[in-house]
């Protein structure tokens, strides 16, 4: 299959960046779109230019460190993957496909499609934990977890804290994130000492990091590569209302 | 080079206890006055940043990622093992113990596998406390699986994501520590050298991978958790950054390699579809558990496999191994995978393939149960080939997916240069020849959490330091010397790229030094990889500056690395002329096939010292000794 692509490119965080067009010949359909864009990287090595910069790492989408608006969908068309899983059969041949990073204020752009997404990183440090000592704790049976609690806190912890909420979202919301740690730690027995807390230290976090508030636009869950639910954020808008009244 | 392995004395089960007991212990008031270097940030060095942090060391961690959650840890699907009998099925420290001996073809060290056997317990407890999502039966207990290499099911899971939530449970630890102040981490630097004072691992160079400065950070200590070398093979199930630098330069300034050979071919992966392909995708080996992994009888069958009657299958490892069936080793499912696809009986377009098959398991227990042990993978498995395997078997083949070998260390987790640790995968330690399932996550978060917090401790209270700073001449000297290579590299100005380097490695190493190794091959390779790196130096073309994100730079180094390393993993493949887990050479089996050890002259630990590149490394050798396990010729009949 032969493509023709339109890539952000920027040289850093200060430069303003633009669209490049490219293109690509002989892809197979069974090619990734990282692969495609391998593809295209030798060709660019071998002419002597510089290859489009992008995160990746596990190309199986559970790192969460690719991440691509494509075509202006985070990750790309399809429902619950992540960039390194997006197939090239889903493309027609011949069509132009456009690649840009995540926009979001608090994501700046490092080059090309690379973003720095510590903010992330900064607010589960805030609060985004369990308490919980090395060596300091209790036999793994001697507090039961129901099972529903297990299964819905494992759908929740399912997140691979990709950002794909984050650049879906018209407000540059990171609530899908919050809600995702903080819906899986309240559901767990375990956590629900700290949870009043950590609710309040992490929401407190994410304001500072820039991020924008939720508007029910359902984008992040739309978009979000382990198809995480926004009933979490209705629990994260619980908690935080529970932390802050009592 | 001696090699002390510091193995304490008393019976093995007393061993771990005593030793604590005998370490020397650093005062909690003088733990901030020490600094510690843990590279990675995997679960073996996010654990160990965040156990050290909250002792109160002075810890400085850093990772080649944004983040310490992108560590490649993440993508270990199917679980980890721990003997807490709760299936009440006979399991214990003994068993646990003895199955990871036997499993590695004794070729293991017995005091550490015993002490990770006896650890792993309080792994289990310290995960579920931070909040990991374990799967739970309906009473609310813990639920356990079974997994390859043992008839106990003793195996803890989160659905086929469990590497990923012990991952974030460490990350979690980490980040209250960074948060606390006691571990400062530095994202997006890869390490590129150890810098030695008087001997002592002191301290790191790395490159800031944003600005392409080179740093050089000190500390008292370092201790390596990199991870494996698997990327040597180019198509693994690594991920596309994982890398051998951070122990290859290591190995370079004096710490002993062991066993480099001793690579695991893990038999449950998605078949190679082109030579476009970057990564191959690994199926959980739980999915042995309720999959049958057949060939068709006749050979060269082109039928589609639901056109293949159930008389014309054959259940190849329910046949070869009644006792164990489908839930044989690795190493003994991926060897007899090829053999299969070798003789003419693979399946699928590239005829290398068998099927993994769960049609009897969807009627016997509905798909929802399927979908919920293994939804993930099924899901991954129909992304990538467009194949549903609710209705058809998947197809599957062996690819490199572990490495046993790494840096030779103590029973503390010290290499051969004093002050410098290697934990996790990045180390030799505890799988010997083969790794079973689910016993890496067990083995990192071990080194980790419960065993790095009281060497470290002991290592650092009766050392004397003498004070350094970064501008000292060891520090300079190094930093000068990475700068030079890095210079080497951009001004070389070739014609073919890093990635066509690579997988020209890659096919050597697979085509020689892979699954089936023989001495004729194994020359072939130590003739054809000087070969490839004397073109490498000469003809690469990087592009970019130095100075800047230039992604390419940094692959070069590492695959500069694996040019060398992949020399050494052949040398030391052709020393050992014997057959051993996943070290299979083709001179050496039984009759009926399976490894042949040849204990009288190769139990003992190969741990090469390094000379220079291109010549021959000094071979030291640590005997083994078995006193509990006695060895035998494995059987999984």
């Amino acid at each position: 299959m032969d493509f023709k692509l339109k890539i952000w490119r920027q040289k850093n965080r200060d430069d303003r960046g633009r669209f490049v067009d490219y293109e690509v010949k002989n892809v197979s359909p069974d090619a990734s779109f990282l692969e495609m864009l391998d593809i295209l990287n030798v060709d660019l090595v071998k002419r002597g230019e510089e290859p489009v910069a992008f995160d990746h790492d596990c190309r199986e989408g559970i790192c969460g460190s690719c991440g691509l608006v494509v075509n202006g969908r985070s990750h790309g068309p399809g429902r619950g993957i992540a960039t390194c899983e997006l197939r090239m059969r889903g493309f027609k041949g011949g069509e132009t496909i456009v690649a840009e990073p995540w926009r979001a204020k608090s994501f700046p752009i490092l080059k090309d499609l690379i973003v720095d997404r510590t903010a992330l990183d900064r607010i589960i440090a805030a609060g985004g934990y369990i308490s919980s000592k090395t060596g300091a704790v209790p036999e793994a049976n001697s507090i039961q977890v129901p099972k529903p609690a297990a299964e819905e806190a494992m759908d929740a912890a399912s997140c691979i804290g990709c950002g794909a909420c984050v650049a879906a979202c018209p407000n540059s919301s990171a609530m899908l994130f919050v809600a995702a740690k903080v819906s899986h730690l309240a559901l767990l027995p375990q956590g629900k000492v700290e949870r009043k807390e950590r609710v309040l230290k992490m929401i407190e976090q994410m304001d500072k990091e820039g991020f924008g508030n939720c508007s029910n636009n359902y984008a992040c869950e739309a978009e979000c590569p382990k198809k995480i639910s926004v009933t979490h954020i209705a629990r994260l808008n619980r908690e935080f209302i529970l932390a802050e009244i009592s | 080079m001696k090699l002390d392995s510091k193995i304490p004395a008393g019976p093995i089960e007393k061993k771990w206890d005593s030793h604590r007991f005998n370490m020397k212990l650093v005062n909690p008031a003088n733990k901030r006055k020490y600094s510690i270097i843990v590279i990675g940030t995997g679960l073996a060095g996010a654990s160990a940043a965040a156990s050290l942090g909250e002792l109160g060391y002075n810890v400085l961690t850093f990772s080649y990622h944004e983040s310490p959650r992108r560590a490649h840890s993440i993508a270990a699907q199917g679980g980890i093992n721990a003997p807490k009998n709760y299936a009440n099925d006979g399991d214990s420290i003994w068993r646990l113990f003895y199955d990871t001996v036997k499993g590695g073809d004794y070729r293991a060290r017995e005091a550490n596998v015993y002490r990770l056997a006896q650890v792993s317990g309080s792994i289990i407890d310290q995960c579920v406390a931070q909040g990991v999502p374990f799967a739970r039966d309906y009473a609310g207990y813990l639920d356990n699986r079974s997994f390859g290499g043992a008839q106990v099911s003793r195996t803890f899971y989160a659905r086929g994501q469990t590497g990923q939530q012990l991952l974030l449970g460490a990350y979690s630890a980490l980040s209250r520590q960074i948060n606390a102040g006691t571990v400062k981490f530095f994202p997006r630097r890869e390490m590129l050298e150890v810098v030695l004072v008087d001997g002592q691992a002191r301290g790191v160079v790395c490159r800031d991978l944003v600005t392409g400065k080179i740093e050089t950070y000190a500390a008292n200590a370092v201790v390596l958790a990199t991870g494996g070398y698997a990327n040597t093979f180019y198509l693994s199930t690594m991920a596309k950054a994982s890398n051998a630098t951070a122990i290859w330069r290591a190995y370079k300034k004096g710490a002993a390699f062991a066993n480099p050979c001793f690579t695991q071919i893990h038999p449950t992966c998605i078949p190679q579809g082109g030579d476009y392909q970057s990564k191959l995708t690994l199926m959980s080996e739980s999915l042995r558990n309720d999959g049958r992994i057949w060939v068709p009888k006749k050979k060269g069958d082109t039928r589609r496999a639901d056109q293949i009657p159930e008389e014309e299958r054959d259940y190849y490892l329910e046949r070869l191994y009644p006792s164990f069936g489908n839930l044989v080793p690795r190493d003994v499912a991926s060897r007899r995978a090829k053999e299969m696809c070798d003789k003419g009986y693979g399946v699928g377009p590239t005829s290398l393939a068998v099927y993994l098959d769960f049609a009897e398991s969807i009627k016997r227990l509905g798909r929802h149960v399927i979908e919920e042990r293994y939804g993930n993978l099924f899901d991954m498995y129909h992304e990538i080939t467009a194949e549903d395997p609710y209705k058809g078997p998947m197809r599957i083949y062996p690819a490199v997916h572990y490495t046993m070998g790494g840096l030779w260390v103590d029973y503390n987790l010290m290499s051969t240069i004093p002050g410098l640790f290697v934990l996790g995968e990045a180390n030799f330690s505890d799988h010997g020849a083969n790794r079973l399932g689910a016993s890496a996550l067990m083995q990192g978060l071990a080194d980790g959490y419960f065993v790095i917090p009281y060497t470290m401790g002991d290592y650092l209270a009766s050392t004397k330091f003498k004070p350094v700073k970064v501008d000292d001449a060891p520090f300079i000297e190094a930093q000068g010397g990475i700068e030079g290579l890095i210079k080497k590299l951009m001004s070389i100005n070739g014609k073919k790229t890093v990635e066509e380097f690579h997988r020209e490695l890659g096919k050597i190493m697979w085509d020689n030094v892979g699954m089936g190794r023989n001495r004729a091959g194994l020359e072939k390779a130590l003739k054809e990889i000087p070969r490839l790196r004397a073109e490498f130096w000469q003809n690469v073309k990087l592009v970019g500056v130095s100075n800047d994100m230039n992604a390419e730079l940094e692959r070069a180094g590492r695959v500069a690395d694996f040019l060398e390393l992949g020399e050494l993993l052949a040398f030391d493949a052709l020393h050992r002329e014997e057959s051993c887990g996943g070290h299979f050479r083709e001179e050496h089996h039984t009759e009926e096939g399976e490894a042949q050890r040849n204990d009288k002259k190769f139990s003992y630990v190969a741990a090469w010292e390094f000379t220079g590149v291109g010549k021959k490394p000094i071979l030291n050798k640590e005997p083994l000794k078995f006193e509990y396990v006695k060895p035998s010729q494995r059987s999984y009949k």
